[in-house]
């Protein structure tokens, strides 16, 4: 047996040996608490009186904690946790940068929205089949997702997310639901495979997984290394995961089928994470592959806005509709990833949050209307606007902000986009951004025009009566047009800070930095 | 070794390809299957095949020497085959699910999301 080494290790070679200040928790700390929650919730799933009363604290602390750490990097920069006390690259890096927490803060706002219009959405069934500890979890991977550092993690945050949708969409097993569920679970789980072949090859590449190191030795490790054939399969990767054209089938398919509050949660939030991703690996990670490719992403982008618009015209269904917009407004956010810049990933990433909330407004809203009118269907709807003059006026706001009108929140990135767009001469995309803006104003104000100003339908079933209003459902709404309304009126912080987040993952340097403070990446 | 396993994988993705592309249910899973196995093979063989040699780095050195295999991607696919194990086991559940509810494993004929025969909405009032 040999003889018990004697000389000192320098553990500080390979850890931190520094105990992480209280302050680098934040970033870690949405995702804990969401799962802590999650499983507490998941123990007491009998006891359906105490879900509310876990779930909206918890998610009024998600909020809480995402504004912390927003303000923190809003402040101070990005900054990091790695587990495990291994020196980065070895242990797996949250960093939290503005990208994440802009997004990370904007997905709490709806999820608490859409927690708090559960409580009288979602009946006894569907808590008995784990409503809000699937919204938890869920909210833990989407906040994951936009808080790590690591790309194999994020694929990780992914089937996270996913596979609390998967319980999600089918919350109260019915026909419609196990049908949409079927082609949703199938191609999401196509594309997250694909995702999982390009973190492979990116390894094969790299010989890392840290999105930091990555970014820093992209620059050398060039020469020969199969690049494009890595961002297009990562490219097909998160298109398919973001609905993009042509493989946004599996959301027109779903998206109508759950309870309208997981609609809601849907459109808002998990496209917004493929996009997210696209703009992590494409801007940050592989920006000469971006311009190689960004004809490809600009034409993606302009047939995804059209289709998107095109199919919300022929929908008489509602929530079909709204299927639509998500896929039209994706469209939007790609383009601005395409242009790149600091005006157009700024717009894009601007856009994103902006869709986060608008599109969970969105579906909260059609889910009123559709509770007032007793129908999904254009062809029944009717009355709205003496029924509900309150519901008129926020899908008003809503309408328009979704189509990019002023003076409400779509304006904003829309008017980044296109000055970006027009900027690099790419007129066709600008038409592209027009075009799509003016048949969704179309199908929106039919919308309006049918459901809300004309008269009720003489045959119109009058059928159950209608539950009394409750603040359960009212607030969520009224509190998500608060949101529009502002930042409409008011988009010089947001516009600030997207376009500082738009710089900071063009030029990663301060990302790099937090997690090797030393320069330490060889 | 590599390049026989790399026909292998090649070999795998292609029938799961070929499996994805039909249209009934079951073949599709079945297709599913296989593309995860093809995965994580894929990255299991692009960490090197050497059993011989034990992954530690020798004194001096600061990395493993190119005879060893390479333990992170063996550490990467145990976290996919987990994972791709519980997909594929939720999966499974749903497609008999959905042949119990909609009566059909033909996904031409599940239809019940998107009707054929959904009337556009009207032109005005």
């Amino acid at each position: 047996m040999a003889a018990p080494t004697t000389a000192p290790i320098d553990l500080s070679a390979a850890m931190v040996t520094a105990p992480t200040a209280l302050a680098d928790w934040l970033v870690i700390a949405p995702m804990g608490l969401m799962i802590a929650l999650g499983a507490a919730l998941m123990m007491v799933r009998h006891k359906l009186w105490l879900h509310g009363w876990i779930a909206i604290p918890g998610l009024v602390a998600l909020v809480l904690l995402d504004a912390l750490l927003l303000y923190r990097v809003a402040v101070h920069g990005p900054f990091t946790m790695t587990a495990g006390r291994w020196l980065p690259p070895f242990g797996i890096s949250f960093t939290a940068d503005l990208l994440g927490a802009l997004l990370a803060f904007a997905s709490g706002l709806v999820a608490l929205a859409a927690g708090i219009y559960g409580l009288r959405d979602i009946n006894d069934t569907g808590r008995r089949y784990g409503f809000y500890p699937f919204l938890l979890l869920m909210m833990a991977g989407v906040t994951g997702a936009f808080l790590t550092g690591d790309i194999f993690n994020l694929y990780v945050w992914f089937e996270v997310l996913l596979i609390s949708s998967f319980g999600l969409l089918i919350l109260g097993s019915e026909r419609e639901q196990i049908d949409g569920a079927l082609k949703y679970a199938v191609l999401n789980l196509l594309g997250t495979t694909l995702f999982l072949i390009a973190v492979g090859y990116l390894y094969a590449i790299f010989g890392t997984l840290n999105m930091a190191q990555v970014a820093s030795l992209a620059g050398e490790q060039r020469e020969g290394a199969p690049l494009i054939t890595l961002s297009a399969l990562f490219i097909l990767a998160f298109a398919m995961k973001a609905a993009a054209f042509p493989v946004n089938f599996w959301l027109p398919a779903s998206y109508h089928t759950p309870r309208i509050v997981v609609a809601a949660l849907f459109g808002g939030l998990l496209t917004k994470v493929g996009v997210y991703a696209l703009m992590r690996v494409m801007v940050m990670l592989f920006p000469l592959e971006r311009e190689e490719l960004s004809l490809v992403l600009a034409v993606i982008a302009a047939l995804t806005m059209l289709l998107g618009a095109l199919g919300a015209l022929a929908q008489s269904d509602l929530r079909r509709m709204a299927g639509f917009a998500v896929i039209a407004g994706i469209g939007n956010v790609i383009a601005g990833v395409a242009i790149g810049g600091a005006t157009g990933v700024g717009g894009a990433i601007l856009y994103a949050m902006h869709s986060i909330v608008v599109m969970t407004a969105l579906y909260l809203l059609i889910g009123e209307a559709a509770r007032i009118g007793g129908s999904w269907s254009l062809q029944t709807l009717g009355g709205l606007y003496r029924e509900a003059p309150w519901i008129a006026a926020g899908a008003f706001v809503i309408f328009f902000a979704t189509a990019g009108l002023p003076p409400f929140s779509g304006l904003w990135p829309k008017i980044m986009l296109l000055k970006a767009a027009l900027d690099v001469g790419a007129w066709w995309l600008s038409a592209a951004l027009l075009v799509s803006a003016l048949i969704l104003t179309l199908a929106l104000g039919r919308v309006f025009l049918l459901a809300f100003w004309r008269p009720q339908l003489a045959g119109a079933a009058v059928g159950a009566p209608i539950a009394p209003n409750s603040w359960q459902r009212s607030t969520p709404i009224a509190g998500l047009v608060a949101v529009i309304v502002v930042f409409g009126l008011f988009p010089d912080a947001p516009v600030r800070l997207a376009q500082a987040a738009a710089s900071s993952l063009a030029d990663p340097a301060a990302y790099i930095q937090s997690v090797f403070p030393a320069g330490g990446a060889e | 070794m590599e390049a026989l396993f790399s026909i292998l994988i090649g070999v795998f993705f292609a029938s799961a390809v070929y499996l994805m592309l039909s249209k009934y249910s079951v073949r599709i899973l079945l297709g599913i299957a296989v593309l995860g196995n093809a995965v994580n093979l894929l990255l299991f063989t692009a960490g090197r095949l050497t059993r011989e040699v034990p992954p530690i780095i020798p004194v001096g050195v600061d990395v493993l020497p190119d005879t060893t295999a390479n333990p992170l991607p063996q550490a990467l696919i145990l976290t996919a085959i987990v994972i791709s194990f519980s997909f594929f086991a939720f999966l499974l559940v749903l497609t008999y699910r959905g042949y119990q509810e909609l009566g059909t494993d033909n996904t031409d004929e599940m239809r019940l999301a998107e009707p054929k025969d959904e009337p556009l909405p009207p032109l005005g009032y």
